[in-house]
């Protein structure tokens, strides 16, 4: 293999200066774009955040006006999603699945280049809303009609920057797919593909499915606000439900979108740490697919007190819990996979390991929210709050973390600092539960979500949760020292990086050459 | 299979006990609340509450026996296993018994709370932002309700009082023992109507009407929020329902049904 590596100096390397970053095609620099993209809008996401928990932290009108708040929550949920968990995999992707299937590169280069560029447009043009008449969007990430037809100069800017991300996301999709069906070395069947590299391929049909239906729904908000249309006004013969529907029928997909490459990045870890193969691979494959077809067909959990038909009630509740068997099967695959391996515990496993179980929690609450006459108490509460917030940050957030902690040393050549990286992790363990396992309490005894100001009952709690915030936001300071201190410096890191790692990125150089495999590899 | 038995009958166990145990910890659990179904989607919540929670000490448990044991630096070596039908084709159906018991009960309390059939009284519920207006059917009784929190305490200006953002000028007032009606809608945007003690959640969306009863077996004052992002002020649109018993609930008709006053000083 280390004539590849030799190789890899007689080819193109990239061009100097910011002409690399503006015009590149290459899969290891838009996949580096992608992750900083999202790690800048990590901390902006996380920076609004700080501003609703500090609100929050007591009872009373202290800090911000409450219409401001709105938008703080409404701009930390886009940002979070569109800006953050999305484009991190969309990096991952980028950087491991030509790897990991022995290709030399993205199959679409320049259409890679274009996807990310459109990004930080999008981006701007959202974060502009601050600054216009009106203030940003404060009707809820759900964009939810009437409201968010009562937002002022925002409103368009927001629904062109979604129409932006959807076709960023699109093309990125197509570009994943095209790979993966095109750039495989021979002998690399699917069933022998990586599970990030399947995930992903499944997360990338779900992409073409559903934000093509966002991008439908946002436009028929225009045109209700500016173009005369009645499509969510009753009082035109429309309906503010079916945009509910139309927006969910891309919101559970979605919600697919931002997990399941997660799914993939903790099959790929697990094993290298346990030593031992990943257990079930074929049933985690099904199982992905499985959990991508029922997301279909499961939207409307999210608006059980719309007013449904009880048959629709019903439907919908019981496709929703079939959901748990899928995802069971994987939990139960990875720790069968543990089981009678032998085990170390660098920062990546621990990552690997929070996020089974606190992805485990969260499941358990989606279970629970599954149950209608139970949810009529649950929705809409901070108990919901705190359902999606332990599967999306010890959830998406942990995996991404996992997956950097990973293969940082591949892509930089160096080696983090593992003490630090411990550090990170327990920080980030600890502050999250802290934040988060308490709104599950003060969701049930009624606090309703996205409320500036609370009854006293509900008071140490949310003090509780906003010390966990501060402390889980400045914990995340520490993460970008080590990123970047690894790409500056630190111990050089071998091939194969980890005692146990399978898989042909493994085989490359660290870092590997410019264009990955210019001789496709031999797989076994 | 035969393993299962003892589980289900403990998780039986547990919810009996969480009934008593649980139910007085307001700050901390969902409340039992008044009604007949409130209490059966407390017991459905305790229920799923409880099956998570063995299966999470099952699994949590597993993983950490195996983090325990099967670590390198105690010297385990690894096993190099990857598949087990058998084990594969358990674990996909007995999740599936687990969510068949579940999904029975919670079927029946969901054909429960959705049958408003023969309600003793309606009342038509108008959501505003950020105020309700509440409208007793066949009586000529109909007031707004309103947050009544002085923003000095919302400011911290002065104290707050235990009902803080909870209290409002004109509650809403219902006999005990009546299947009541609420028939929800709204004049501008989404709201939703929600008293915990009540299990009663409905959208309010505009144009059209929603439909909850409640039947109240408490005496009693029982406060709520609007539940859906309805603007500015959605934190500050709280719901008080008294409950009183059928003589007093008919004086207070008598009072309220003289000429519309209240409504005029309301609209003000």
């Amino acid at each position: 293999m280390s004539t590849l590596a030799a190789d890899a100096h007689h080819q193109e390397g990239p061009e100097s200066g910011i002409k690399r970053w503006l015009f590149t095609t290459n899969h290891k620099d838009i996949g580096t774009l992608y992750l900083w993209f999202a790690m800048i809008m990590f901390f902006i996401g996380g920076a609004m955040a700080m501003i609703i928990r500090a609100e929050l932290f007591e009872p009373g009108l202290q800090i911000v006006d409450p219409q401001f708040f709105n938008s703080m929550t409404t701009m930390h949920a886009l940002i979070m999603i569109f800006g953050v968990v999305m484009p991190a995999f969309t990096g991952l992707a980028n950087w491991l699945i030509p790897m990991m299937v022995g290709g030399t590169d993205m199959a679409l280069p320049r259409l890679n280049n274009w996807s990310f560029w459109i990004l930080p447009f999008a981006f701007s043009m959202l974060l502009a809303t601050l600054f216009v008449p009106g203030g940003a969007p404060a009707g809820g990430w759900t964009l939810y009609p009437p409201l968010t037809l009562q937002t002022g100069a925002a409103l368009p800017l927001v629904i062109f920057a979604i129409h932006l991300m959807g076709m960023s996301s699109i093309m990125g999709a197509i570009n994943v797919i095209a790979t993966i069906l095109n750039m495989r070395a021979p002998g690399m069947t699917l069933m022998k593909m990586p599970l990030f590299v399947w995930t992903w391929m499944i997360t990338a049909y779900l992409l073409i499915a559903v934000m093509p239906v966002l991008a439908g729904g946002v436009t028929m908000l225009l045109t209700d606000k500016f173009f005369g249309t009645s499509f969510f006004n009753a009082a035109g013969g429309g309906d503010p439900v079916m945009f509910q529907h139309i927006f969910w029928f891309f919101g559970h997909p979605e919600v697919y979108i931002l997990i399941l490459p997660s799914f993939g990045v903790i099959s790929s870890i697990l094993p290298t740490f346990a030593r031992k193969p990943l257990f079930g691979y074929s049933s985690m494959v099904y199982a992905t697919a499985s959990i991508a077809f029922l997301s279909f067909i499961v939207w409307a959990h999210h608006m059980f007190t719309v007013g449904m038909p009880l048959a629709g009630q019903l439907f919908f509740m019981l496709a929703t819990m079939l959901i748990a068997i899928p995802t069971g099967v994987k939990i139960f695959n990875w720790v069968a996979t543990m089981w009678r391996g032998a085990m170390t515990f660098e920062t990546p496993m621990l990552f690997a390991i929070g996020f089974i179980v606190m992805f485990t929690i969260g499941g358990f609450s989606g279970l629970m929210l599954a149950i209608t006459p139970a949810d009529y108490q649950y929705h809409d509460t901070y108990f919901v709050v705190a359902h999606f917030h332990y599967v999306l940050v010890p959830g998406s957030i942990f995996a991404i973390m996992a997956a950097v902690y990973y293969w940082l040393p591949k892509w930089t050549g160096h080696m983090y600092n593992e003490t630090l990286g411990k550090w990170h992790f327990w920080l980030s363990t600890i502050f999250v539960n802290l934040t988060f396992f308490p709104m599950h309490f003060v969701g049930l005894a009624g606090m309703p979500r996205r409320i500036p100001d609370y009854n006293l009952q509900f008071a140490d709690y949310n003090m509780l949760a906003s010390i966990g915030a501060f402390g889980f936001g400045l914990a995340q300071l520490l993460f970008l020292y080590i990123v970047w201190a690894t790409i500056r410096s630190g111990k050089k890191a071998t091939n194969e990086v980890w005692e146990g790692a399978e898989g042909l990125e493994w085989t490359l150089a660290s870092p590997p050459p410019y264009h990955s495999f210019t001789t496709p590899p031999v797989i076994k | 299979m035969t393993q299962k038995k003892p589980k289900i009958g403990i998780t039986t166990c547990l919810v009996f006990l969480s009934q008593s145990v649980f139910a007085d910890l307001q700050p901390y659990n969902m409340t039992t609340g008044v009604t007949d179904i409130s209490a059966k989607v407390f017991d459905l919540h305790m229920l799923i509450f409880w099956i998570c929670v063995v299966i999470g000490v099952v699994v949590f448990g597993v993983m950490i026996i195996s983090m325990i044991k099967h670590r390198k630096s105690v010297g385990h070596k690894a096993a190099q296993f990857h598949e087990s039908t058998t084990a594969e084709i358990a674990w996909t159906l007995v999740p599936l018994a687990i969510l068949i018991g579940m999904a029975i009960p919670a079927t029946n309390v969901l054909i429960e709370m959705e049958d408003t059939s023969a309600a003793d009284l309606t009342v038509k519920v108008t959501a505003y932002q950020w105020m309700w207006h509440y409208e007793y059917l066949d009586e000529k009784v109909d007031f707004f309700s309103r947050l009544a929190t002085p923003r000095e305490q919302i400011y911290n200006v002065q104290g707050k009082g235990e009902n803080y953002l909870l209290e409002v000028d004109n509650e809403l007032v219902l006999p005990v023992g009546k299947k009541v009606r609420f028939l929800i809608t709204s004049n501008d945007v989404l709201h939703a109507w929600w008293v915990p003690d009540l299990a009663v959640k409905k959208d309010a969306i505009p144009g059209f009407i929603n439909e909850s009863w409640a039947k109240i077996d408490k005496p009693g004052v029982y406060r709520g929020q609007c539940a859906e992002l309805c603007g500015r002020d959605h934190g500050f649109m709280p719901i008080v329902v008294r409950a009183v018993d059928e003589n007093e609930y008919q004086q207070w008709l008598q009072s309220r049904s003289q000429p519309s006053q209240p409504q005029q000083t309301a609209l003000q």
